[in-house]
């Protein structure tokens, strides 16, 4: 079989360059986001194709059985997967990019040492580098997926000198890559030791992040991969690897940043803050002593929002957690026969990863168009007749905004309070991630309604429909 | 430092700025999608895994590179499939009712 010329596969990769680039531009509205990820898709196809035609195939049914095994199995993770469980699902994939380019690198390497061959010196570098962060991201997510999946305890797992112990195993990792670069006769125990505690260190740089802070850490994650991608093609020397891999590396760290804001604080913090660990224990913020809260039936709740000409509806993770976000669309539709409107305030931190919330309700039908980011919705509490808060807790927290003693001071909220009436239902008086008092709970102008967030909408829907 | 590295340095770096102006502009509607998109742009290393499966350079590489282009393919098939399942349920307003 005569193989592509090498020039008209420099072109087949930079169109598949040009695919991926204006996909992702496309995903930037919901209106061609369908579009641009099928273009993108078709640019993954490109790039395959000429990879095969291209690449002196020799062992084709090797590699057909990689290519209908892995994608049968990426095509039924896709299509069974839950929406509430997509998080996971992202975690996973990350792991399994890291680990290819961990073996893409680990292959190169060894291919070149047993023919006896010397490596450049940069080509070392970027194999040393694909190992490490292709190594870190696989266990790194796998660690994620098991805390989201609650294989294992959400908390944050932390033991003395935590972070001396990543420090001297990143430095060990340092100088065995180091060795293996400058020593050309080096034997392949220092490979072997560098993918192993690369390997550990991925595990022990997330065990000590709770569970609330997972979307920061899947989105660092998906960052690494595509780092991780791009440095496999530096050690292969292919500019379709760099690019696509470079775009998602901007990617995740721009969500990343996203996150951080979202819950003010700094990714260093996230990274080696241990939040989730001493919950419940944190100094500071109001007590609640003294002060008491109103409990609302269904049936009032339901003539309030019946006769509201305005609500809108936070929901946090608890609603997803119940599965209530049908029911959720079910109401907004009978306040909406009855004259009102109904809109949905959607935190950055809502849901389990970036953009969560959305999907979730998208799942149930809600138009994309009653979704309001937290800055387009905060000006309008102030004319809303019932805010409706669902299973949300800290995201709606006053206190984050007035009591400078609380730990959740200065991170940006849905102003909920500025509602004319405040609905909120909740399972019962317990403390958000946070593990902080919620002084909305007890404002004059808030009622709650406890229960199952689903069983409560449920009978809410049938009392309008009885009204 | 040889001008293949030299010129993907340049290349990866014009990339990232490339990508932080693209996903800048991505609304948190997307994010998700957004993610799980990218997640399968960063199944690119399965050309890396079909160049180091498919040469003929010895059983080792073939073993690591078929492991490589199944791993990567899960990446690739499974974001890209589950980016279309969710893009699909976005619908704006006239069309719900």
């Amino acid at each position: 079989m005569i193989a592509l010329p090498h020039s008209v596969a420099e072109i087949g990769y930079l169109v598949a360059s040009g695919c991926f680039i204006v996909g992702l531009k496309r995903l930037g509205s919901p209106a061609t986001a369908v579009s641009g990820n099928q273009l993108s898709a078709w640019g993954m196809a490109i790039a395959i194709v000429v990879t095969l035609l291209a690449g002196n195939i020799l062992e084709w049914w090797q590699i057909g059985l990689g290519l209908v095994l892995g994608g049968g199995i990426g095509l039924w993770m896709a299509k069974t997967v839950q929406m509430t469980g997509m998080p996971q699902m992202v975690a996973i994939l990350n792991g399994f990019g890291g680990a290819s380019s961990l073996l893409v690198g680990g292959a190169e390497f060894l291919k070149a040492e047993l023919a006896n061959q010397v490596i450049p010196t940069e080509t070392g570098i970027v194999i040393q580098l694909s190992l490490l962060i292709g190594a870190v991201t696989l266990t790194g997510s796998v660690i994620a997926w098991a805390k989201l999946q609650e294989v294992m305890s959400g908390q944050a797992i932390t033991y003395p000198l935590q972070k001396a112990i990543n420090a001297l195993l990143f430095v060990a990792i340092t100088g065995l890559a180091t060795y293996q670069i400058t020593t050309p006769d080096a034997h392949l125990a220092p490979f072997y030791a560098v993918i192993g505690l690369s390997l550990v260190l991925g595990v022990l740089l997330v065990i000590p992040i709770g569970g609330a802070d997972m979307p920061v850490v899947i989105a660092l994650l998906n960052s690494y991969s595509g780092v991780a991608a791009a440095m496999t093609g530096f050690v292969i020397n292919n500019h379709v690897l760099i690019i696509a891999g470079a775009l998602v590396g901007s990617s995740g760290i721009i969500l990343t940043r996203i996150m951080c804001k979202a819950m003010n604080r700094s990714l260093a913090n996230v990274l080696f803050g241990a939040f989730g660990a001493n919950a419940g224990a944190l100094p500071g913020g109001k007590s609640a002593a003294g002060l008491t809260v109103r409990t609302v039936s269904p049936e009032d709740a339901a003539i309030q929002l019946a006769y509201a000409q305005s609500v809108i509806v936070v929901p946090g993770y608890g609603l997803a957690v119940a599965q209530a976000q049908h029911v959720v669309r079910e109401l907004a539709e009978l306040i909406e026969k009855n004259g009102g409107e109904v809109k949905y305030a959607i935190h950055p931190v809502a849901g389990r990863m970036p953009g969560h919330m959305n999907v979730l309700l998208a799942e149930s039908n809600v138009p994309y168009d009653r979704l309001y980011d937290m800055d387009e919705i905060n000006p309008q509490f102030d004319t809303c007749d019932v805010a409706l808060v669902i299973g949300a807790n800290d995201v709606v927290n006053p206190a984050a905004r007035s009591d400078p003693a609380s730990p959740i001071y200065g991170m940006p909220i849905l102003d909920v309070d500025r509602a004319r009436s405040i609905i909120v239902m909740k399972r019962g008086m317990s403390a958000g991630f946070a593990g902080i008092e919620n002084e909305l709970f007890y404002h004059p102008k808030t009622t709650m309604l406890f229960g199952d967030a689903k069983a409560s909408l449920t009978k809410l829907v049938s009392e309008i429909k009885a009204l | 430092m040889s001008e293949g590295i030299m010129i993907g340095i340049v290349v990866f770096t014009l990339a990232t700025f490339l990508g932080i102006e693209l996903i800048q502009r991505v609304p948190p509607t997307l994010h998700t999608p957004l993610m799980s998109g990218s997640n399968a742009i960063s199944g690119i290393t399965v050309v890396g895994a079909l160049v180091v499966a498919g040469g003929g350079y010895g059983w080792i590489s073939t073993v690591f590179g078929v492991g490589a282009v199944a791993l990567a393919m899960m990446n690739v098939v499974g974001g890209y499939a589950v980016t279309n399942r969710m893009l699909q349920m976005f619908k704006k307003d006239e069309v719900a009712k």
